[in-house]
């Protein structure tokens, strides 16, 4: 039997997965959004798991309207990363520091 | 161990080592790929959890337009690795530190929290509903107003992604309707009082000398 733990325990696991990609990556603005990518799905599968186990409806609804937000924020961030890079020439996050005072 | 628990295994693994391959491989579409396993390794794992609609919305959505996108932007991209890479090795030990340390917390959290919640039936096959039919009987009801603000954020996203990603092009000739519509005919014709002149070469024969055009 599949308990909520178990669920939970592979949302912790899949979200430290990704903060230690952010950590490891700091240079790579692509690998930086997939890992909020992967961050993003840790947390929503915790929100159908709780909706699972409290026969609550709001927690796949919520997923639904985090996947929608996650939809239009990555299509913004690859287009921002297009001009980005078009500009610059680079996506390394150390070289962009046009706004340093 | 039930056959369920297995395939729970079974896919949770695959969605980890997906998982920590998106974040450690060098090309970033061999990253992308590795996502899009991911994706849909958790896929099955909701579908494990009786959220089917989420589960395909998950694969349709995101493995068939969101990681397209991605991969597409990563291809079109001539990127230079090696300078991306730098510091790879250095800020491994931090990071690993701060997950692990992240995860020691949270799973002791867990192990609190999830002792007090009986298992229970499928709540939406207790409702004598599909999930789709329960999910719906939500959204359309309590979450309407939500609802019809997450499609104005896509509608929003789409307006503010196309200005950014357009590049206006140079040197093409296209029609300006404000421009057309703002011309004034003065500015296009000069009319000019002069005498009426009688033009020459109707009156010349026609193998009239260069030399002598007037008669």
């Amino acid at each position: 039997m599949i308990t909520l733990a178990h669920f939970l325990t592979l949302g912790a696991i899949l979200f430290c997965v990704a903060i230690a990609g952010i950590f490891i990556n700091r240079k790579n603005v692509i690998t930086l959004l997939m890992a909020i990518e992967l961050m993003l799905l840790a947390v929503n599968t915790n929100f159908i798991a709780f909706s699972r186990y409290l026969g609550d409806p709001a927690g796949q609804v919520f997923v639904f309207f985090i996947l929608t937000v996650a939809a239009a924020e990555s299509a913004i961030g690859l287009a921002i990363l297009v001009v980005l890079f078009r500009n610059r020439a680079t996506i390394n996050v150390a070289e962009l520091d046009s706004l340093k005072g | 161990m039930t056959f369920q628990l297995i395939c729970f295994y079974a896919f949770a693994a695959i969605t980890v080592g997906a998982a920590l391959a998106v974040i450690s491989v060098r090309s970033p579409v061999h990253a992308v790929l590795c996502l899009v396993l991911t994706f849909f390794s958790t896929a099955c794992i909701w579908l494990l959890a009786d959220a089917e609609f989420l589960a395909i919305a998950l694969v349709l959505v995101y493995v068939g337009a969101v990681m397209v996108l991605f991969l597409f932007v990563v291809m079109m991209l001539d990127l230079d690795l090696d300078p991306l890479r730098e510091g790879f090795v250095r800020a491994l030990p931090v990071g690993l530190a701060v997950a692990f340390l992240m995860l020691f917390e949270m799973l002791s959290l867990i192990g609190v929290r999830a002792l007090k919640l009986a298992p229970i039936g499928d709540p939406a096959a207790a409702a004598g509903m599909s999930n789709t039919e329960w999910l719906a009987n939500a959204l359309f009801s309590k979450f309407l107003l939500p609802f019809e603000v997450a499609a104005l954020i896509l509608t929003v996203a789409i307006v503010a992604a196309i200005p950014l990603a357009l590049r206006p092009r140079v040197g093409v000739k296209i029609q300006h309707p404000a421009n057309q519509v703002r011309v004034d005919p003065r500015d296009r014709v000069r009319i000019i009082k002069m005498a009426a002149e009688k033009p020459a070469m109707l009156d010349a024969p026609v193998v009239a000398k260069p030399e002598s055009p007037t008669s």
